[in-house]
């Protein structure tokens, strides 16, 4: 019998935590997918957030790291630079990379190291219940902002990729959705991209995934993803913001 | 016998390496040394300081609260360290920017004018190592010879041709002691 | 080789070289700013990495990933940027990782000053940040001794895959000294098979990690490591003793107050008083035994600690000494240093005046 469709090696066995219709999932399995079709498995390492995904380092299948909330950039600078022919990347959320880790994330892609960043930005904190994210929309309700985010109050949300691709050796930063099939591959295209480009030694890479939180919005899986494409989409626009001359 | 010696002046004025040109002679000669700074803002002019220490015993605390010599190069220096001189000790002081008399009665006061020589060797910033020849002529806590085996070795190369004015001027810091 | 005059904090950073340290990542703080200076020039003499991190607390992180992925790491550090590194070093210690972390103490709390202290005790020696954890904390009181414990440092570290920090103050890092970088023996060390280096042919992947989300799970994971810290306090206690021999009264006192005091037995003893000191080399695992047993000699009438603090090591003593004898502080703190003077004073005080 002909084999039609394989689980990706980079995936462990080990059933998920995510609650249903949540699409860290998909971004896992991308992500795993882009170390095994580039053959980066066995000497890949990957550094899981606190946040949601805190237990991605029981999920993928090469050598993974857990590091304090915020500070995944760091540690990957540290694992990068003992081992520089590594794959290392760091797979961070919304509050991870875009408030407690600003820090460790701008000076990271300042240094140019050569890693890469899955940042996935669902616009609210999911594993503490649906708090304000820094990436909350102005009116969206979470649990910290009852009444929708205020922009008087709690500011604008913030533009992570735009702010990056600022920086000179942030050499590839691109913004993808994967609230459907179109978006999903361009996404993979994306990520594995960003792989080669770190291999290549070029500098600091990151791919914005914009991503779903059915149970912190309070919507089905369906009304979450075209919730993401109406709102998110317009103020979070999907686009490449760099690419290397050496890639283009 | 145990130096335990306070040297101490505006920064700038080559206190710190005064100090450490005489801890590394004091170790060539095979004495237990330390060399303690002061450190800080004070580095970028105020007044700076370090203790050192020559023992022919282990030394105890680095620190120097009861100095058998003061070297002051300054005005504040000496205002804050003459009271820590230990009676029978040793004060030099840099009587060229220096415009007062020591008070004390009970140890034995030097008027070095380091900076006046300096300037006749043709730079002021050698008065470090006048008041150097001056302490060593008193205390013999190092010998000249040991000093400029270790300026030798610090200004190899091609800085070599400031080796005989530095000797000169511990030679001109001995000669105020009589 | 023969003696030359080192500065602490050179010597501590040249010293971490020879022990086979390849990483260093750190951030500028007074006064330690010569070792990362020192480090940012030789490290990559010998084909290691020198990074300046933008914080503190990225440079501890920092350490975290290379500690895990099997380097050899170092940071340092003074009072307020040891305090931004705590949540790393937790981290480091619940994911047992092996690093070396200095912390050349000044005067606190806040900003504090950038004078030489001892008041970062409590900090180094009962955890530093959250949870139930240890450091092995190793304090010199020379830069001889500084160069050979840095060396040891990084063999403690590999062998119990627990942070080791070297506690020294201002003066520590800022004197010079006749240094002799003398062979240190060297530890028969497991290999790293946890390090996260990739798999590179290897079939189970590895995982740095200090969360364990089941209760009883993160119970098995503190009794485990206290397994080990009950080895550590077995094996690796070090103490100097000095003068204890018929002495009336036995001083307290680590690093460089060590010294002070040592000025101070040799002034009492000339006043006919015989004053003994125990020094602690070790400050985690504390040298309690050494205390109880000079508790228990018939001549000692007192016991008084050091410190350059307001009493932290202290309540250390006290515990050690179980109430067999009084124990008396006497400290300065803030930048200030104790003068053997006023040390001498005070232990006539205790002992009830002058003989």
């Amino acid at each position: 019998m002909a084999v039609v469709f394989e689980k990706t090696k980079g995936l462990t066995d080990k059933p998920t935590h995510y609650c249903p219709g949540c699409t860290h999932g998909i971004i896992h399995r991308l992500v795993a997918e882009s170390l095994e079709e580039l053959g980066l498995l066995d000497k890949a390492v990957g550094v899981a957030p606190v946040g949601c995904s805190v237990f991605a380092y029981d999920y993928f299948s090469c050598d993974m790291q857990e590091a304090a909330h915020g500070r995944a950039p760091a540690c990957a600078t540290g694992i990068k630079r003992v081992h520089p022919d590594s794959a290392v990347f760091t797979y961070q959320g919304d509050g991870d990379l875009a408030s407690i880790g600003t820090a460790e994330i701008v000076h990271a892609a300042m240094r140019g190291e050569k890693i890469t960043t899955i940042f996935v930005n669902n616009a609210i904190y999911g594993m503490t219940g649906g708090q304000m994210a820094p990436t909350t929309l102005v009116g969206q309700k979470a649990t910290t902002a009852p009444l929708g985010r205020d922009a008087d109050h709690a500011g604008m949300p913030i533009r992570m990729s735009e702010m990056l691709a600022t920086i000179p050796k942030a050499v590839f930063i691109e913004r993808v959705s994967v609230h459907d099939v179109p978006n999903i591959i361009k996404a993979k295209k994306a990520i594995k991209k960003a792989f080669e480009i770190q291999m290549k030694g070029l500098g600091f890479t990151m791919v914005e995934v914009l991503s779903t939180c059915p149970t912190n919005w309070g919507k089905t899986p369906i009304e979450a993803l075209k919730w993401l494409k109406e709102n998110m989409i317009p103020y979070y626009p999907i686009q490449n913001f760099r690419t290397p001359e050496e890639v283009k | 016998m145990t130096h335990q010696i306070i040297m101490a002046g505006f920064g700038g004025q080559g206190v710190m390496s005064m100090g450490k040109i005489l801890a590394e002679a004091g170790l060539k000669e095979g004495k237990n040394v330390s060399w303690l700074p002061s450190y800080g803002p004070e580095m970028r002019g105020g007044t700076a300081n370090c203790s050192v220490i020559i023992s022919d015993e282990p030394i105890g605390a680095p620190t120097v609260t009861e100095a058998t010599t003061a070297i002051v190069m300054n005005r504040p220096s000496l205002d804050k360290f003459e009271k820590d001189v230990l009676p029978g000790g040793h004060l030099l002081i840099n009587s060229s920017l220096i415009d007062r008399k020591a008070t004390r009665d009970d140890i034995n006061v030097y008027y070095i004018p380091a900076n006046e020589i300096a300037d006749e060797l043709g730079t002021g910033k050698i008065a470090n190592m006048v008041m150097l020849g001056a302490f060593i002529k008193v205390t013999n806590a190092a010998k000249e010879d040991t000093i400029m085996e270790y300026i030798a070795e610090v200004f190899s190369g091609k800085n070599a041709d400031i080796i005989p004015l530095n000797k000169e001027a511990l030679k001109r810091g001995a000669d105020c002691i009589k | 080789m023969a003696k030359e005059l080192w500065k602490g904090n050179e010597a501590i950073a040249e010293a971490a070289i020879k022990a086979g340290c390849r990483f260093f990542f750190g951030y500028p703080i007074t006064p330690q700013n010569e070792i990362p200076e020192y480090m940012s020039l030789r490290l990559p003499q010998v084909g290691g990495c020198f990074l300046q991190a933008e914080s503190e607390v990225a440079a501890i992180n920092m350490v975290y990933g290379a500690a895990g992925a099997g380097a050899r790491v170092m940071t340092s550090s003074s009072s307020p940027g040891i305090s931004l590194k705590q949540e790393g070093i937790t981290y480091i210690a619940g994911a047992e990782l092996p690093c070396v972390i200095v912390n050349i103490v000044r005067g606190g709390p806040g900003l504090g000053g950038i004078q030489p202290a001892q008041s970062d005790y409590f900090q180094a020696t009962k955890g530093g940040g959250h949870g139930d954890y240890h450091l092995v904390v190793l304090a010199p009181d020379s830069i001889q001794e500084a160069v050979n414990l840095v060396q040891e440092a990084f063999d403690i570290a590999d062998q119990y895959r627990n942070p080791v920090m070297i506690l020294g103050d201002g003066m520590i890092g800022q004197m010079m000294e006749p240094v002799e970088f003398t062979e240190v023996k060297r530890r028969q060390l497991p290999e790293k098979t946890w390090a996260t280096t990739g798999l590179r042919g290897r079939k189970e992947h590895n995982i740095i990690n200090s969360l364990f989300i089941d209760p009883a799970a993160c119970e098995q994971h503190n009794l485990k490591i206290f397994e080990k810290y009950a080895q550590i306090e077995k094996n690796e206690i070090k103490v100097e003793e000095y003068n204890l021999e018929g002495a009336e009264i036995v001083f307290a006192a680590y690093g460089t107050v060590a010294r002070i005091v040592k000025n101070a037995i040799k002034a009492l003893e000339k006043d006919g008083i015989k004053a003994g000191l125990i020094r602690p080399i070790t400050l985690w695992p504390f040298p309690k035994a050494n205390f109880l047993k000079a508790a228990e000699m018939p001549s000692v009438k007192a016991f008084l600690s050091v410190e350059m603090s307001m009493g932290q090591m202290v309540e250390d003593v006290e515990l050690s000494v179980k109430g067999k004898k009084p124990v008396y502080f006497y400290g300065r703190t803030g930048g200030m240093v104790p003068t053997p003077k006023a040390i001498v004073e005070e232990a006539k005080k205790i002992l009830g005046g002058a003989k």
